[in-house]
């Protein structure tokens, strides 16, 4: 037993690594890439994470949310630098595209519309919405390395409630989404219109009457499998519990945010975070105790967890060491525009975060989808 | 195990009881078949037995129901989890979790089994009922028959003592339905567990059961005996009982072998008759109301439908059968231009099914889904029909005409969600009438209706086709096919395998045949009614029947 704790890596039995290590590993690299706005670091971040997701990504419906978050990096990068040309100040001397421009008067903000293209402008909107999109693809690469219904098994016994909630709305969306194109193609059958403000009036009414027969069966199969016995807890004490955890989890994200957006005082935020785990921990435990479920094969925590999480613990821990000791090298000079340098604490960071790729267990064998992938009834274009 | 003691039960709102001073009494390893027609109060009975009526659904109940020793007026369903297991009648609507093995053990989650237990159960059921290769998939991609499986072995990891099932082999191809039954045959004599089970389909069943329970409706008192006892007097039957009544054998045969056994005097009798033609009066139509060639169609990269040629003419009566996922819906799909051709051609009425639209494409052909409730958006049945002649261009009062000879009991001012299936099957049916469509396709139309509704149904679609409809029905129902169709198709894996008469078609198979073909065999007698026509007055001279007004 002892050894499949230890094991990591390719030697390692397949298995799912527990999905609150590749969150954390994700956050963990997404609030690295907040740090810094230098483009070569915020590009490297990105390769890390295609390349961990390349390596262990299920073959899942929802493991293929990663290219659909890289599309949105990349509109959110072209937005950005659209915006700034449109509406931005102008800011710099090197002037790329003349155009004119509209400066508003003084009781509009004094909002300039158009004008010139300058290349300062638009090299500092790229870094800013490179930054986003990274951290947007950090939580792409979250979402589809773990399931997120294996994440929901592992919420703790006071929030099952709202666990079970999210569960039954993610297996719900996919059956509103069919219900819609059978109501559509019977519409068609009709020889009504499929499409138009009418079509979707129409349509509304069986989509909803369905979801709420269908929700009442759910409900009813639910009570007679014996969701919501009794435990030797009062709904008090667990309505108590719940609340507790709520208030803890809500302080442990001020906390964080607190500590990682540079700007609030330091003696508040940790303060904070502390209260806010400790209040975590004593509402887990307190609802532990009392509950009468039991989970079936829970996701174990090993040695792969642990080099998995403490990957992206460490990445943001050199890019927030980087920003005390070295600030300068974080940032990239647009005005006037200078080569991004390579900082060590950085490049440190980012060769923790790749790590995973090899040090997490192998993806079980593919699961066979051939029915999922049937695209439900289409109506004739 | 379970004890009804004087039990009323009075839905709130309504006059009359749906269920009045029963009392009964099942034991343990019993396996108990609840017949009765739609809305008589099966489901009532059914879910009282773990208290979901009145503790979910609300109304009055007087007098005691206990389950092993527990009253369920005290406890409710989820009190009652670890005894009685209750699998619903649309299984993909009980799951909770996402996939086998998870929905496997969410019951035991709940009822806070250890870790090692659950580890164990798990592995045992999925033996049990032969779902080990299926254990890592998500339950959409099941097909119905594995997830009727999941459902059965969902409750039953919590080991109930009781298990109840609610049609559990409606929506399954005759393969799948044995594969179900069983399992649970199997529960029956290995473990002991009491099976209650209420299903329409009992042919498939009847032969199956230790005790029948006949709930006629309207608050009449249940009659419970054996199944032979019940069958004998019961207003509905399946075909091998209809044809013993007629040949007035005793006892009672309720399987095809008793009943081949008994059938000698009669196949000699036979000798010398044909059974009647399936032709159509002025035979069939000239031209092609719908013409597939090398029709293909995709999923993705997987055929759903492999280069099949099919021409249906005006007078026919299609039956298209095959296992659940061969391709029967996908080809009525196409038809009507909700699919797209991967390669071969579909000409609808002579034109490209997917360029028609509108009023065109309701004049050219009509299709019923699967659910047809999905047709109906109106509030009332009267608005129903008032849009369906505005869609349909015809004159005002039509659909409200043919309605009224489908189910003349349809009242104008119900809400279509609140009529029964079958009513509701008619309704949309009338709808898709209205524009006088030459070529009618149904998909699964006899799902969940009762004997007397499905013989109503092969009633309207015998009057259609001899109108000069042509029409093609999707069925898992072999005793439907053998009543109406003039000819089968059976597909497999997307091809076309058998094309021919119906007689043809389904003597020689073995899943296709209906009951009468079996205990007939080789001559090709395929319904009691063909019988009967042939020999009737010559049997009623030889034998008494003992209830021959049951039969036609």
């Amino acid at each position: 037993m002892t050894g499949a704790h230890w094991q990591v890596g390719a030697g390692a039995l397949p298995r799912w690594l527990h999905p609150g290590a590749w969150w954390a590993w994700a956050l963990g690299l997404a609030a690295a890439a907040s740090r810094t706005t230098n483009p070569l670091l915020l590009l490297l971040i990105i390769a890390v994470a295609a390349f961990v997701v390349s390596a262990r990504k299920p073959d899942a419906p929802w493991a293929r949310s990663f290219g659909f978050f890289l599309r949105l990096g990349i509109i959110v990068v072209a937005v950005r630098v659209l915006i700034q040309v449109m509406f931005g100040a102008a800011i710099g001397t090197t002037v790329l595209l003349p155009l004119p421009g509209i400066a508003l008067p003084t009781w509009l903000a004094g909002v300039r519309l158009g004008g010139d293209v300058m290349l300062e402008s638009i090299l500092m909107a790229f870094y800013d919405g490179l930054r986003l999109a990274t951290i947007l693809v950090c939580i792409g690469a979250a979402n589809s390395l773990a399931s997120p219904s294996r994440l929901l098994k592992s919420v703790p016994a006071a929030l099952y409630e709202v666990g079970v909630s999210v569960v039954v709305a993610l297996t719900f969306t996919p059956q509103l989404v069919i219900d819609v194109t059978r109501v559509r193609s019977a519409r068609h059958l009709r020889g009504r219109p499929t499409k138009g403000v009418r079509a979707i009036a129409g349509a509304a009414m069986p989509v909803f009457e369905g979801a709420l027969d269908r929700s009442v069966t759910l409900a009813a199969a639910m009570d007679s499998r014996g969701y919501g016995r009794r435990g030797s807890q009062s709904a008090s004490q667990r309505k108590g519990s719940a609340a507790l955890l709520l208030i803890g989890l809500v302080a442990a994200c001020i906390g964080s945010y607190g500590l990682v957006a540079a700007g609030s005082p330091l003696l508040m935020d940790a303060p904070m975070l502390a209260f806010g785990i400790i209040a975590c921990v004593t509402a887990i435990t307190w609802s532990a105790r009392g509950s009468v479920r039991t989970r079936y094969r829970p996701d174990p925590w090993w040695m792969s967890e642990w080099l998995v999480a403490g990957a992206g613990i460490l990445a943001a821990a050199c890019f927030l060491a980087a920003r005390w000791w070295m600030p300068m090298s974080l940032d990239t000079a647009f005005d006037p525009p200078a080569w991004p340098t390579l900082p060590v604490l950085g490049l440190i960071g980012v060769a923790a975060a790749i790590t995973p790729a090899f040090t997490a267990p192998p993806i079980p064998a593919t699961v066979v989808l051939a029915r999922t992938e049937e695209p439900e009834w289409q109506v004739a274009r | 195990m379970i004890r009804f003691e004087d039990v009323t039960i009075t839905y709130s709102g309504a006059t009359r009881p749906a269920l009045s001073n029963v009392n009964l009494r099942l034991d343990e390893g019993e396996l108990v078949l609840v017949v009765g027609r739609t809305g008589s109060g099966k489901t009532t009975l059914l879910r009282a037995m773990n208290g979901l009526v009145p503790h979910f659904t609300g109304g009055t109940l007087s007098g005691r129901i206990l389950v092993d020793g527990r009253d369920t007026a005290t406890h409710p369903p989820r009190e009652l989890a670890d005894l009685v297991g209750v699998v619903p009648q649309d299984p993909s609507s009980g799951f909770v979790a996402d996939t086998v093995e998870e929905e496997l053990a969410y019951g035991m989650e709940c009822l806070g089994l250890a870790p090692e237990v659950m580890r164990r159960r798990v592995e045992e059921t999925l033996d049990l009922l032969g779902l080990n290769d299926l254990r890592n998939r998500p339950l959409l991609s099941l097909s119905a028959g594995q997830q009727q499986r999941v459902s059965i072995g969902a409750v039953l990891t919590s080991h109930p003592k009781v298990l109840v099932l609610d049609e559990p082999t409606s929506a399954l191809d005759p393969g799948a339905a044995e594969e179900v039954l069983a399992a649970l045959q199997r529960l029956v004599h290995d473990l002991g567990v009491t099976v209650v089970l209420a299903e329409h389909r009992l042919e498939r069943v009847v032969q199956f059961a230790d005790r029948v329970i006949f709930v006629p409706g309207d608050a009449q008192p249940l009659v419970i005996g054996t199944p032979a006892e019940v069958m004998r007097l019961a207003p509905i039957a399946p075909p091998v009982v209809e044809l013993g009544r007629l040949a007035g054998w005793s006892p009672l045969p309720l399987t095809v072998r008793d009943a081949r056994r008994a059938a000698g005097p009669l196949r000699d009798l036979l000798v010398g008759h044909t059974p009647p033609l399936r032709a159509i009066n002025g035979g069939l139509g000239s031209e092609a109301l719908v013409e597939a060639t090398d029709l293909t169609v995709r999923y993705g990269q997987r055929p759903a439908l492999r280069s099949v040629s099919l021409t249906i003419r005006g007078g026919e009566v299609v039956a298209l059968m095959g296992r659940n996922g061969a391709g029967k819906s996908t080809l009525l799909h196409a038809i009507v231009g909700l699919r797209a051709s991967a390669g071969g051609s579909v000409l609808t009425g002579g034109k490209d099914p997917r360029n028609l639209r509108g009023a065109e494409l309701v004049h050219a052909v009509g299709l019923v889904p699967q659910e047809p409730g999905d047709l109906l958006e109106a509030t009332t049945v009267a608005d129903e029909c008032r849009a369906a002649d505005r869609d349909a261009g015809a004159d005002h009062g039509t659909t409200r005409a043919l309605l009224a000879l489908l189910a003349p009991d349809v009242n104008d001012t119900t809400h279509p969600r609140d009529l029964s299936e079958g009513q509701r099957l008619l309704l949309a049916l009338a709808v898709i009438l209205a524009a006088r469509p030459p070529l009618l396709l149904l998909d699964e139309p006899t799902r969940g209706l009762d004997y007397p509704t499905k013989a109503r149904l092969v009633e309207v679609l015998r009057d259609l086709a001899r109108a000069g409809h042509g029409i093609m029905l999707a069925t898992h129902d072999v005793e439907l096919a053998a009543e109406v169709a003039t000819r089968v198709v059976v597909l497999a894996e997307g091809e076309i395998v058998a094309d021919g008469s119906t007689a043809d078609v389904v003597v020689s198979s073995p899943m296709f045949a209906p009951q009468v073909a079996k205990v007939l065999a080789p001559e090709p007698w395929l319904t009691v009614s063909d019988v009967l026509a042939a020999i009737g007055p010559l049997l009623l001279r030889s034998h008494a029947p003992t209830s021959g007004d049951a039969v036609g």
